[in-house]
């Protein structure tokens, strides 16, 4: 472990922040303040902060319909985010992309994709860039179990090594495609082998373990940078919330989420772990909670007061130039 | 000037455009060929030959091979024009839309909108469109219409080498995604061709015959059947005007109501089958917006609504001919349409 404090901190503060975002845009979405659907990365929060934590607002990572961990780790304004999850103006996008489809890319955020297995041959692209422009900056496609299952994917990881580029698959394990588990629609125990069939390195960590995630992207970051080509990462951690708010569940036990809330938080084994280790107070990371609950709600109130997108927005930024 | 074919006109386009800018690169299935075979790199040059030499020059971190894997090169060119490059990637047959064709529309084409105009995706996605060499049902289609219905994506349809040229440049130098269609039977037709780079703007249509009597819009290889028919029918004192809009989207809409407007009469010639195709559409335009100046009906001639067929016998009669459209000008002359009910 090679984290200093402050990276330490900065952590705990995404996972927190994802955390706190989740909870209240599930309850803002019950209450009825947000159009259409969304879904909920909450318990997966070590995954994605385990292997942004590593990169820069120069490196690119791809996401999934369920993004808003993704861009939080990757460093995403959490207001900009609530309004365009809102719809409003003002949103990341504007309030013309939502909440499947919200991208920054001054943060290297190619956006949240609501098509499963849709990011992997963009993220290619993104590591082709790279390497042919010699950036040095590498590319993360996240996926999931289901996106595991789509032929894009295969074709992806497939062309990252014929290529030799600086990519690197994180396939987030969370036990369901929609609501269908994995033991019956992924027809091996062992997706990282799937990426090893390809040709690359491929390793499987548990994603509510933030250091086992991390040390994992080192590797493959480090590989990636010194030309070595991709690498693969299985991050196994059940999201706490439905396939979308307002899913019934009834494809999960009863007692299957809060046996995780209880064993299985994200959150409170950092907790455990940096304050048994003596790594920071248990006061420092209380001060963090409050600084993120007061951020997530001055983003809700933001959200809540902010303009529809006006209607002559409806036909602009189809094209760069249309005559 | 010197004479130069589709094919050479569209390899000329690249070398001066990858010269020119070291973040234009060529993405596709044997754009080069023979990487990892026991015989010669750039074996191939595209399956029609058309990028040939050009791994010379540039080396294979510009001319990228790639697997069989459309979605992937889609993709990979969609994910490095937003970060980057300007990716020109080949499909090979358009037909081959069918595996990968959510990485251009979903992706793509949506990049910029979904993003509220932060994104910028200057990809050009060459394909090879059209019937006439016995390909059959899935190397033979004309899909121009699908990516003319998709938001965000610029179709081009070159019909001479002239074109080809001007067109392509201005694709890889255009900061949106353009599908940029090769009527497959016209890579060896020839033009003088300027050896300089130049451009040729979207969405302004061509008259490549000018006339009184009917005015014929046609699109990709139908040009050269109206050009066909207009100089038969000139031989008869009948005057036929034949635009080639060149782009489908954006389309030249203003060029193609003008010329209704003066002469009363239009036949449109789409390749692609009848329903939701460009014949459609032009027609549609034309009822809407100069249904005052029509003196007979419009004519519609397309491919019927079948796949294209293998059997020669078959495949010629699927394809759109000049007797055809010669027959249709007759009908559109003779038709007593509204000035004989008034």
């Amino acid at each position: 472990m090679q984290l200093t404090r402050e990276e330490l901190l900065e952590a705990y503060r995404r996972m927190k922040r994802i955390r706190e975002f989740e909870e209240r845009v599930n309850v803002e979405f019950s209450n009825g303040n947000i159009p259409g659907f969304v879904h909920l990365y909450a318990g997966q929060e070590a995954s994605g902060v385990g292997i942004c934590m590593h990169l820069t607002d120069d490196d690119y990572i791809g996401s999934t319909h369920r993004g808003h961990g993704h861009c939080i780790a990757k460093g995403c304004d959490v207001e900009g985010m609530m309004l365009e999850i809102f719809g409003k103006a003002g949103g990341l996008c504007g309030g013309k992309g939502g909440s499947m489809h919200i991208a920054d890319l001054d943060k290297g955020m190619l956006g949240a994709n609501a098509i499963v297995g849709g990011n992997p041959p963009l993220v290619v692209g993104a590591a082709l860039s790279a390497k042919v422009n010699k950036t040095g900056r590498v590319a993360v496609s996240f996926t999931g179990d289901g996106g595991s299952n789509q032929g894009t994917t295969f074709e992806a990881l497939n062309m990252a090594v014929v290529l030799n580029l600086p990519a690197i698959f994180v396939i987030e394990n969370n036990g369901y495609g929609e609501g269908t588990g994995v033991d019956y629609a992924v027809g091996t125990k062992d997706i990282a082998g799937r990426a090893a069939g390809f040709g690359m390195p491929a390793t499987t960590v548990d994603g509510t373990d933030f250091f086992a995630v991390y040390d994992a992207m080192r590797e493959a970051v480090d590989r990636a940078k010194a030309g070595n080509g991709p690498s693969a990462i299985v991050t196994e951690a059940m999201r706490y919330f439905g396939h979308f708010v307002g899913d019934p569940e009834i494809y999960r036990a009863k007692d299957e989420v809060s046996k995780l809330r209880d064993e299985k938080d994200p959150l409170a084994i950092f907790r455990n772990r940096v304050t048994e280790a003596g790594l920071l107070e248990a006061s420092q990371l209380d001060q963090l909670d409050r600084e993120v609950l007061a951020e997530v709600e001055k983003a809700v109130e933001a959200a809540s007061a902010a303009p529809f997108p006006s209607v002559d927005q409806l036909e602009t930024d189809v094209y760069v130039t249309y005559p | 000037m010197p004479k130069k074919s589709v094919r050479q006109a569209i390899n000329e386009a690249l070398r001066q455009e990858m010269e020119r800018d070291p973040t234009v690169v060529i993405i596709g299935e044997d754009v080069a060929g023979g990487q990892g075979g026991s015989g010669d790199v750039d074996a191939y040059g595209g399956v029609m030959g058309v990028t040939k030499g050009l791994i010379g020059t540039f080396g294979p971190d510009r001319v990228i091979d790639t697997p069989i894997s459309e979605s992937a090169i889609m993709g990979a060119a969609a994910g490095a024009a937003t970060t980057g490059l300007r990716p020109v990637a080949e499909l090979m047959f358009v037909d081959f839309l069918g595996v990968c064709f959510d990485q251009i529309f979903n992706q793509a084409a949506k990049f910029r909108y979904m993003f509220g105009g932060k994104a910028r995706t200057p990809v050009v996605i060459r394909s090879m469109i059209g019937a006439g060499v016995r390909a059959a049902a899935q190397h033979s289609q004309c899909l121009h219409p699908i990516f003319t219905h998709v938001p965000g994506l610029k179709v081009v349809m070159p019909t001479n080498a002239y074109d080809a040229k001007g067109l392509l440049i201005q694709a890889i130098r255009d900061d949106d995604p353009v599908v940029f269609l090769e009527h497959k039977t016209l890579y060896d037709i020839e033009d003088d061709v300027p050896d300089e780079a130049y451009t040729i703007p979207f969405g302004e249509a061509n008259f490549t015959r000018e006339g009184d009597d009917v005015t014929i819009v046609g699109f990709s290889r139908m040009v050269h059947i109206a050009n066909e028919v207009a100089d038969k029918l000139e031989d008869k004192g009948i005057s036929v005007e034949v635009i080639d809009p060149r782009t489908t989207s954006p389309l030249d809409e203003e060029a193609i109501l003008e010329s209704v407007e003066r002469t009363g009469r239009l036949v449109v010639v789409d390749e692609a089958p009848p329903r939701c195709n460009l014949a459609v559409d032009v027609a549609a335009l034309v009822a809407d917006k100069a249904f005052g100046s029509l003196k007979a009906p419009i004519k519609r001639i397309t491919a019927p609504h079948t796949p294209v067929p293998f059997a020669p016998t078959l495949e010629d009669a699927y394809i759109p001919n000049a007797g055809r459209v010669e027959a249709a000008v007759h009908e559109v002359l003779e038709s007593g349409g509204r000035a004989a009910a008034e």
